[in-house]
C-alpha cells in the first residue's frame, strides 16, 4: 500500500511526508498497521548500521502478522509489538525520557498514531519540524467532541455520533496538535434532530 | 534609520580594563531614568563620532537583563579592524555622552528548551553573560563551554567559574585543552538547545558537528557579527535618492549611504539580520558579498546586496535606495 494522498485543506490540517534516511546515531520508529511498510521501504535505502541502534514500536492492529516477521528481520536493537497505542504509551514515554539529542524519530501509519506519538515527541523537546512522518493505511480520524471533550477514535463518517455524549457531530479539518485530534462540532444545535445524511468520507 | 529602534542618549558611567585586549563600558541614561528592558543575547548599536566619521558598531549587552539602571558591553580591541574598537579603547572616557540604539535580539534563548548548552569562543562570551544571568534568575538549566587563548586573556573566565562552578567549563588553547565536541553533543538530553558565539571557524565547526549528529536545525542557534571589511574605494549611484556617492576604503557601503544623508534601514550591521537588503538595479563589475543572510543563489543573481558588510569592484553600481 503506497503513501496516502490527501486533498488540499486548511493550514491547521497536518501534512505528512515520506520517511527518508537522515544523519543521527539512534532511531525511534513508531508505526501501526500498514505503517510497517513505510519502515520496510526506509530500510531499502537506509544504511544497514542504523538498526543496531534502532527501537521499533509497532501496533499491528488489523494488519495482524502481515509485517511483524519482516520488521524483526531488520534486527533492531529493540522491538515491541503491542495491541494499542495506550498499551505502548508507557514504553514510548520511557524511550523519549532516556533518549539523547540526535535521536531520529520516524512515525508511520494512521493519523491517530502519528498525532499521539508526535505529541509525545514534541513534549520531550523535539521540534515538530524535525520529526518524520508518512501516512499509510486507514484515513479514519481521531475526533474530539468540542462539547464534552471526549475522544472518538476511528471515525469514518460525517456526521457521526459522539461516543461519549451522543451528540451528532460534524467532522472538521481543524486539528489540535496538543490533543492529536480533529475537532467535531454539533451539527444540529439550532434544530435538534435535523441531521444531514451520513456520508462515508474516510476508510 | 534602524528599523523599529529609536536611539537612546547615554553617558559613559565606567570604563574598566579587563585584560590586554578587552575593555568594559558601562552606560547610564543621560539625565537619569531607566533604560529599556532587554532579553539575554540582545545587542545595541553604538554610535562613535570620530571627527567627520560616524561609525555604528553592534555590541552584545552583557549586563543582567533585569538591571534597568545601566547597560554594559565589552569591546575587544582589533588592531587590524576599521577603527571602531580602537576608538572605543582610546577615545571613550567616563562622563562622555554617546548615542546607542534600543536593544535588538537576534540571538535569543529558546525558552521551550529543557536545557541550554552554550559554546563560546573568546569575546563571543558576552551575549552568554546576559543569558546566564537571565537563566540563573529563572532556574533555567544551562551549561557553558568556553574556549579561551590563555588564562590571562580569558575574559570573565575566572569570574564565571566562581559564580557557576558546576556549570562553567573553561578550555585553554595554550594548555592544549579542546572542547570534546562530539562527546559533548552526543550526551545531551532530548530537548537541549545549542547556542554558539565566537569566531567563524568555531561556529562552522559546531554547526557542522551538530548537523552530522542529527541535531534539529531549530535547536542550533548561532551569532556571528561580521565586521565590515575594508576594500578599494568605489562609486555608487543611489537611484531613488538621485545621488552619486563614493565609498571610502575603510567605510562600509551602508555608512557611505548614511553619510550622504540617505535614510537606509538597518538592524544588526553585521550581515546577519537581513534588514538592510537592497536591490541592485544595474552593475558592471563584481559584487563582493560578505553577508550570511542571502543565499548563494541570491549572491550569484547580482540583483540584491547587503550594504552593511558587502562591497563592489568595477565600473558602475546602481542601487534602488
Amino acid at each position: 500500500m503506497p503513501k496516502t494522498e490527501f486533498p488540499p485543506a486548511i493550514r491547521s490540517r497536518p501534512v505528512y511526508g515520506v520517511l527518508e534516511p537522515r544523519g543521527g546515531k539512534s532511531h525511534l520508529l513508531i508505526a501501526d498497521g500498514a505503517g510497517a511498510a513505510a519502515i520496510l521501504d526506509l530500510a531499502a535505502t537506509a544504511p544497514a548500521e542504523i538498526w543496531a541502534r534502532a527501537h521499533i514500536i509497532y501496533i499491528p492492529g488489523a494488519s495482524g502478522d502481515t509485517y511483524t516477521a519482516q520488521l524483526k528481520a531488520l534486527k533492531p536493537a529493540q522491538f515491541y509489538a503491542g495491541p494499542s497505542y495506550a498499551a505502548a504509551s508507557q514504553r514510548i514515554g520511557d524511550a523519549f525520557a532516556k533518549a539523547h539529542m540526535g535521536l531520529q524519530v520516524c512515525l508511520s501509519g494512521t493519523e491517530s498514531l502519528m498525532g499521539q506519538a508526535m505529541y509525545a515527541a514534541t513534549s520531550a523537546g523535539i521540534p515538530h519540524t524535525a520529526i518524520q512522518t508518512e501516512h499509510r493505511g486507514s484515513t479514519a480520524r481521531r475526533m474530539q467532541c468540542v462539547h464534552c471533550k471526549g475522544i472518538t477514535e476511528n471515525v469514518t463518517t460525517d456526521p457521526f455520533e459522539c461516543s461519549h455524549c451522543g451528540l451528532n457531530l460534524f467532522v472538521r479539518d481543524h486539528y489540535s496538535r496538543r490533543l492529536a485530534a480533529f475537532q467535531a462540532v454539533c451539527v444540529d444545535a439550532e434544530e435538534p434532530g435535523n441531521v444531514p445524511e451520513k456520508v462515508e468520507l474516510f476508510r | 534609520m534602524s528599523a523599529g529602534t529609536a536611539n537612546i542618549n547615554v553617558t559613559v558611567a565606567g570604563v574598566t580594563k579587563i585584560n590586554d585586549l578587552v575593555t568594559r563600558f558601562k552606560f547610564v541614561r543621560t539625565g537619569g531614568g531607566e533604560l529599556p528592558t532587554f532579553s539575554g543575547g540582545a545587542h545595541t548599536v553604538v554610535e562613535m563620532r570620530d571627527g567627520d566619521l560616524t561609525r555604528l558598531n553592534p555590541y552584545s549587552l552583557m549586563s543582567d537583563p533585569a538591571n534597568r539602571g545601566a547597560y554594559t558591553i565589552s569591546v575587544r580591541r582589533d588592531d587590524q579592524g576599521r577603527g571602531g574598537s580602537l576608538f572605543m579603547h582610546s577615545q571613550v572616557r567616563e562622563g562622555m555622552e554617546m548615542v546607542i540604539s534600543n536593544p535588538v535580539n537576534l540571538f535569543s534563548l529558546d525558552l521551550r528548551a529543557k536545557k541550554h548548552l552554550m559554546i563560546a569562543g573568546g569575546i563571543g562570551i558576552t551575549p552568554f553573560m546576559a543569558q546566564m544571568k537571565q537563566l540563573a534568575a529563572t532556574n533555567g538549566l544551562f551549561e557553558l563551554h568556553y574556549s579561551v587563548r590563555t588564562a590571562s586573556l580569558g575574559t570573565y573566565a575566572s569570574e564565571l567559574s566562581a559564580q557557576f562552578p558546576s556549570k562553567v567549563h573553561i578550555y585553554h588553547d595554550d594548555l592544549e585543552q579542546r572542547i570534546q565536541l562530539e562527546t559533548l553533543l552526543d550526551g545531551q538530553p532530548l530537548g537541549t538547545h545549542l547556542y554558539v558565539c565566537g569566531p567563524k571557524g568555531m561556529i562552522d565547526w559546531v554547526r557542522g558537528q551538530a548537523q552530522k549528529l542529527g541535531w534539529p536545525r531549530e535547536a542550533v542557534h548561532y551569532e556571528e557579527f561580521l565586521a565590515p571589511v575594508s576594500g578599494r574605494p568605489f562609486d555608487v549611484r543611489l537611484a531613488a535618492s538621485d545621488k552619486t556617492i563614493r565609498v571610502g576604503e575603510h567605510q562600509s557601503l551602508l555608512e557611505a549611504i548614511e553619510a550622504a544623508g540617505v535614510d537606509a534601514p538597518y538592524l544588526c550591521r553585521g550581515g546577519a539580520c537581513g534588514q538592510c537588503e537592497t536591490k541592485v538595479l544595474e552593475h558592471d563589475g563584481e559584487l563582493k558579498h560578505h553577508d550570511h543572510w542571502l543565499s548563494e543563489e541570491e549572491h550569484r543573481s547580482g540583483k540584491v546586496i547587503m550594504p552593511c558588510v558587502s562591497r563592489f569592484e568595477g565600473k558602475t553600481l546602481v542601487l534602488d535606495r
